[in-house]
């Protein structure tokens, strides 16, 4: 039993509890930019990794990524996705004008962090509430950031999954601020075995084995 | 009439001039090309892992050999082999292999990329193969595009020129 496995109901729990997750990842964001903010109801998909490059489009356009891993009981990656000038706009809102560094090449210190800053905060919104909702204990990683292909962003994120499975499972919800026009992806991706997991704690696990190959990290 | 053939993670393809072969997007993955100059035959394979040994006795199955450096080059060397290639010939060429993300404190499990390169390196010699040139490491990510009509391997990258080795 694989990912492609996975029934309608199950997709839809995950769907519903990411919904939540996202939901104040919104409302943080919201209170960050003073801004409406919307977002897509998550996007529960399985894609083959041969086919990763591809789910956001063109694979060599540049987008900056920062990248987050979850610890404890349930240990997935968690990924943000914006197009370079929406990133720095959001990072402008965190800034003075003499703290910009930004040169067109290469993003500024500041920049970077203020970034960072931002994934943090929105994971910390997306992790307490899922963590309560499901009674799993998460915590976050400090983040990291890149900009480059979002091909090779997504490439370099989901490349361990491969141990275990030929696919992978995205959870994805785009936020949007309406006023401003920024557009940006979120993607948490369970490791292998955290999905029983999840699924166990919302109580839709049903026949799914306990792990997809590797041991469950209890 | 040349055929472009996109090679997906995982995936290994091989053909004869004048196709040209292209991975987008490489990250911490590797582009392998193998190239027999007298025949005009290459292959390429996309890997992502540096060893196999670590899903043994998880119960996962090897489904797809391209995935791993130690299943995928000696995969990749019978279809050559089968089309004709010699492996005395081949001339070898890899690319990628970066480190993306930095975190503070760093952790063994991120550093996957230059863990490909090495395994690559090892697996070639071991199998008696010669690495003609290779651009690989650093901190970005790059597309590759083999040409099997001249054997060439284009790499680029965001923010600065094409290298063609």
């Amino acid at each position: 039993m694989g990912l492609l496995d996975l029934t309608p109901l199950q997709k839809d729990v995950i769907k519903e509890v990411s919904n939540i997750g996202a939901a104040h990842a919104a409302t943080v964001l919201h209170q960050l930019l003073h801004e409406k903010v919307s977002m897509t109801v998550p996007e529960v998909s399985v894609v083959a990794l041969s086919d990763i490059c591809e789910v956001l489009g063109q694979p060599e356009d540049p987008m900056i990524g920062v990248y987050l891993r979850v610890f404890g009981d349930a240990p997935s990656k968690i990924l943000y996705l914006f197009p370079r000038e929406e990133a720095l706009f959001l990072a402008g809102l965190l800034l003075t004008e003499e703290d910009r560094q930004d040169n067109g090449d290469t993003l500024g210190e500041l920049e970077v962090s203020a970034l960072k800053e931002i994934g943090n905060i929105l994971t910390g919104a997306y992790v307490y509430a899922f963590s309560s909702f499901t009674g799993l204990n998460m915590l976050s990683s400090v983040p990291a950031l890149t900009y480059d292909m979002v091909g090779a962003i997504l490439n370099t994120v989901l490349v361990d999954l491969g141990a275990t499975d030929d696919y992978a499972l995205l959870i994805e919800t785009k936020l949007r601020a309406c006023e401003v026009n920024i557009t940006g992806h979120f993607f948490l991706v369970p490791d292998p075995g955290t999905l029983a997991i999840i699924l166990d704690a919302l109580g839709v696990k049903g026949q799914w084995p306990n792990s997809s190959g590797s041991a469950c990290p209890k | 009439m040349a055929e472009l053939i996109r090679v997906g993670m995982s995936e290994i393809a091989v053909s004869r001039s004048p196709d040209v072969l292209v991975a987008i997007g490489l990250g911490s993955c590797v582009g392998v090309c193998f190239y027999d100059p007298v025949l005009k035959y290459g292959g390429m394979a996309h890997v992502m892992l540096p060893d196999s040994a670590q899903i043994l006795g998880t119960g996962a199955e090897i489904t797809k050999p391209g995935k791993f450096v130690d299943t995928a080059l000696p995969e990749m060397l019978k279809k050559m082999t089968e089309m004709g290639a010699l492996a005395s010939r081949l001339e070898v060429k890899i690319v990628g292999g970066a480190q993306m993300f930095n975190f503070n404190g760093g952790n063994d499990k991120l550093q996957i990329g230059p863990r490909n390169v090495e395994a690559i390196e090892k697996m070639l010699e071991k199998m008696n193969l010669k690495l003609v040139a290779k651009n690989t490491g650093g901190n970005h990510g790059r597309s590759v595009r083999f040409d099997l009509a001249t054997g060439t391997v284009t790499v680029k990258m965001l923010n600065s020129p094409d290298i063609i080795i």
